[in-house]
């Protein structure tokens, strides 16, 4: 177990190299000179030779992506184009508020999927079955933004219980994670059944019957154990969903995390805070797929590394 | 009729048929045999003949829907369990009647250790407690010849090779010392040497236990070493039901006629092996005749017309076959005069 | 001594016998015709093209022409969805939004494809470090969470429709790598590919008359799916205002500015919203039926 988790962790350095990468060359492709981006119009040629020569923009590619990396790894981001703070310091304040968000629309997702997925597996192709389903595929069909507002018209407009925006008490994180954790909730719903009437067929439910089981503990002690075993990897894929998800459900309502942080960036051309955020949220998911595959391994014994 | 004789199961015309889309599938149509304590019965066929369905029903584990009993008594000691509740019949399942199957590597759970699966059907049955049944299953473990049981216990099933886990499956099978036990192709999945081993240990348990075995195979070696007498089926029904010696020295339906001939012999050189010309016809479509009639050598218009009776020979064997009916000369001499 | 071995030859005969090859298309669409829920994605999605090709005989008005004296009327006889905070009648607009999700999901789900098929294609059928270098690229793009790849790519080309397409379009491309990449693995195994290759086919020809022919099925599959999910992408980036920008009737930007008024005018946002969610359920739920048709082993 201690070997395979090494051997997971030799295999996620070359992909943490690799987004650094990406999101070092993507930022070449911005059109224009960087130098006199930051200069500022009007600015005179000297002045953008120096900060060329200050930022390091005259040197060949591989060099500078070189010292990007090496910054990186210091916990260097970089500055802000637009108050030159240092990049870190606000994804420190902002990204404990994203992780608070992820954490309880993931536990949302878990905890309603699964439960609507076993619900639904126990009587297939009943009418329980069919109505969770439904929900389920309309789940993964609206349109999150869609429907954080709908939920925001009608439980803070309309009802008045919930409140509409902002990030302070218990009260403001429900429908975010909510609206968050619903397209999770439905692909896991899904999956869960699909993997319930999978096991269902299997020998070993056979045998659990011929010695005389009661139905409930076939589906419980028998059954869902094995079910749930695929259903770890989908979580796990469906956590970087919902950071990605971040970015509209911050938006819609005002909360002052790293998703708003990115979006609010590209509006201001901002780039070293874009790079930063998206490095940052590529990091924490990689370290969750990472934390997944060793919950799997636990799991499943029966899996080789590759 | 001595205790030792008395019948344990009696199948009475089982019928057993799948709902689909297609049509209804008479898996099982219209069987009958006795089993009779501490008696080895065979039954044997090919693939799609119904013989595992007929165990299955007996254990009412048929998968239903599509599956359904249509028609027929299964008597336990005198109970037909057709008509009992779910609840009485899981009472009896694992407990009295058992059942060990084909695949050892898919039929144990996983994710369960090996010990837990044979003590919960302890604790189910027997109501022992959690550490009297964890003893029990550990003795059960020894019993059938695992090594090293205390620790083979606490394993689940991948860390077992194939031989082992059909060993775990049998103390499985016997841990309530139920009175039938029916092993469907218990040794198909094994390698021969681990095969003989597993078929000693269930004649060794069998005589210890004194319980009835329905053994199910295509495999007529098995069948030789094992059974004390054998039915064969072909497409849902029985076409012969005789003593072990009989079907080999005797066989009388023309299909087990086949089945024998269709044996590699070692003392002769063969130059290949014979097979029996034709299909089975589909269980969705089952010809009026007799079953085997588009395939037999010996068929006369009236096997296509009607289906003969499972009927008794002087000699006991019991034989589904126009041949042996009073009226087949006459059958004969009809078409030998057109 | 076994009697099975017998009887497979037999069974193999009939077998090949029910099932000629020319009823195989016949075959796949009679299951797909006997999928209730796959129609009913046809007849939504064949609904959206229809509306997207007819939009302008179809909308009542104008949906750019801004009137102010008409603002904000709920939904009422004559404009049925009501009318934005400019006047605009909001039916109108969402009928001429429908080419652009429309457009953008089909363009950027060929153009994930295309790279994504050809990726899969040679990582799959040269396999060794060709194959190892290719998908560790694309676990590399699978490594940003969700809708972040096509965020940063947006940050970099700026913001706007093309843009747009092509960001969603490019996280596609791992998807379909890695589908066609496993296909192309399987139907390499073959025996019959080793056939033709012993009668002298050159690689090129392999890979494109025999093996991607053969591979279609999950690629078209995973192109309904993916539809769904570009769409909301799409979507999703014109609400933040990294997309098509106003006055353009796409989608999710009338949402945003509906947002505005979700106190007001809650229609404004239940609309656009409404047509998003129907035409993404058409191509999950078409999706899903194509993918059962498909798959033998879910027929029951």
């Amino acid at each position: 177990m201690l070997m395979f988790i090494l051997r997971r962790l030799m295999q996620t350095i070359p992909v943490v190299i690799g987004v650094t990468f990406v999101v070092f060359i993507i930022m070449q492709l911005v059109p224009g000179d960087p130098a006199v981006l930051l200069a500022g119009e009007g600015a005179s040629k000297d002045t953008i030779e120096a900060i060329r020569e200050q930022l390091g923009l005259n040197r060949p590619l591989y060099v500078q992506y070189f010292d990007y990396l090496m910054n990186v790894f210091r916990g260097d981001f970089g500055v802000s184009l637009k108050n030159s703070q240092p990049v870190l310091e606000e994804i420190l304040v902002r990204l404990p508020i994203t992780m608070e968000l992820a954490f309880f629309s993931i536990i949302i997702t878990i905890v309603l999927g699964m439960a609507a997925g076993i619900i639904s597996a126990v009587k297939p192709y009943s009418l329980t079955d069919t109505t969770v389903m439904i929900v389920a595929l309309l789940g993964i069909s609206l349109p999150s933004f869609w429907f954080g507002l709908m939920m925001m018209y009608f439980f803070s407009v309309k009802l008045q219980i919930l409140p509409v925006a902002g990030w302070e008490s218990i009260l403001h994180v429900i429908l975010p994670a909510l609206t968050l954790g619903a397209g999770g909730a439905a692909i896991v719903a899904r999956m869960t059944r699909s993997s319930m009437l999978e096991v269902i067929r299997q020998d070993y439910i056979r045998t659990a019957r011929a010695k005389g089981l009661r139905e409930r503990v076939i589906v419980y002690k028998h059954a869902l154990r094995n079910a749930l075993i695929p259903v770890i990897t989908v979580v796990g894929l469906q956590f970087g969903a919902l950071l990605g998800g971040t970015v509209l459900v911050e938006s819609i309502f005002a909360i002052n995390g790293l998703g708003r942080m990115i979006v609010d960036s590209i509006r201001m051309r901002d780039l070293p805070m874009v790079q930063g955020g998206v490095l940052v949220a590529s990091l924490v998911f990689v370290i969750v797929n990472l934390c997944v595959d060793v919950l799997y391994r636990f799991f499943n014994k029966r899996i080789e590394l590759n | 009729m001595n205790a030792e004789n008395r019948p344990i199961l009696e199948v009475k015309g089982l019928k057993t048929h799948f709902h689909t889309k297609r049509g209804v599938s008479r898996a099982v149509d219209g069987i009958d045999f006795t089993l009779r304590k501490g008696e080895t019965l065979g039954i044997v066929g090919e693939s799609g003949c119904g013989k595992s369905m007929t165990s299955l029903s007996i254990l009412r584990l048929i998968p239903s829907p599509p599956g359904k009993i249509a028609g027929g008594q299964i008597l336990f000691k005198g109970k037909d369990l057709v008509s009992l509740s779910e609840d009485e019949m899981r009472k009896i399942r694992g407990n009295e009647i058992s059942m060990i199957f084909q695949e050892p590597m898919t039929s144990l759970n996983p994710v369960i250790p090996v010990g837990e699966q044979i003590a919960e059907a302890l604790r189910l049955h027997q109501k022992m407690s959690k550490k009297e049944a964890r003893d029990k299953a550990v003795e059960m473990l020894k019993l059938v010849g695992i090594p090293s049981p205390e620790k083979r216990a606490k394993q689940e099933p991948f860390q077992l090779s194939g031989g082992m886990r059909q060993r775990v499956m049998i103390a499985m099978a016997l841990a309530c010392t139920p009175e039938v036990l029916i092993a469907d192709e218990p040794t198909t999945a094994l390698d021969v040497t681990i095969q003989a081993q597993i078929l000693e240990l269930i004649k060794d348990l069998q005589t210890k236990l004194g319980m009835g075995v329905i053994m199910i195979t295509h495999d007529l070696g098995v069948v030789a070493e094992t059974c004390d007498t054998v039915a064969v089926m072909y497409a849902g029904n029985i076409v012969e039901h005789a003593p072990t010696n009989k079907i080999f020295s005797d066989p009388r339906h023309p299909y087990t006629q086949g089945l024998i001939a269709s044996l590699p012999k070692i003392h002769e050189d063969q130059d290949e092996l014979k097979t029996i010309e034709g299909s089975v016809p589909s269980p969705y479509n089952m010809p009026l005749g007799c079953r085997f009639a588009s395939r037999c050598p010996f068929k006369q218009p009236i096997c296509h017309e009607r289906q003969p009776e499972l009927a008794a020979q002087p000699d006991g064997v019991k034989v589904r076959c126009w041949m042996y009916t009073s009226q087949w000369t006459e059958f004969q001499q009809q078409e030998a005069v057109k | 001594m076994t009697l099975e071995a017998k009887t497979k030859q037999t069974v193999v005969v009939t077998q090949t016998m029910n099932h000629p090859k020319e009823s195989k298309l016949k075959d796949f669409l009679s299951i797909l015709m006997q999928n209730k829920a796959a129609m009913v994605g046809a007849i939504i999605i064949l609904f959206y093209i229809i509306v997207a090709l007819f939009a302008p005989l179809l909308a009542p008005y104008d949906p750019y022409e801004i009137k102010l004296e008409n603002k904000l009327i709920p939904p009422s006889p004559d404009h049925w969805m009501g009318t934005d905070d400019k006047g605009r009648d909001i039916l109108s607009r969402i009928l001429f939004g429908s080419r652009l999700s429309m457009g953008i999901g089909f363009t950027a789900v060929i153009f994930g494809a295309f790279f994504g098929i050809i990726f899969g294609l040679v990582a799959g059928y040269y396999g060794k470090w060709i194959d190892s270098t290719i998908m560790r690229i694309m676990d590399i793009l699978l490594a940003f969470p969700g809708i972040l790849l096509a965020l940063a790519i947006i940050s970099a080309l700026g913001p706007g429709l093309t843009n747009v397409t092509i960001a969603v379009g490019a996280y596609s491309i791992p998807l379909f790598a890695r589908i066609v990449r496993g296909s192309t693995l399987e139907v390499k195994r073959l025996e019959y590919i080793d056939a033709i290759r012993s009668l002298g086919a050159n690689d090129i020809t392999i890979i494109f008359k025999h093996i991607l022919p053969n591979i279609l099925s999950p690629i078209i599959v995973q192109g309904t799916l993916r539809l769904a999910t570009v769409i909301l992408s799409a979507a999703g980036l014109s609400f933040l205002g990294l997309g098509a920008q106003p006055p353009s009737p796409e989608w999710g930007t009338m949402l945003s500015n509906g947002r505005d008024f979700l106190f007001s005018a809650p229609y404004i946002a239940i609309f656009p919203g409404l047509a998003i969610s129907i035409l993404v359920l058409g191509f999950n739920i078409f999706g899903d039926g194509l993918r059962d048709a498909f798959d033998p082993r879910m027929k029951k």
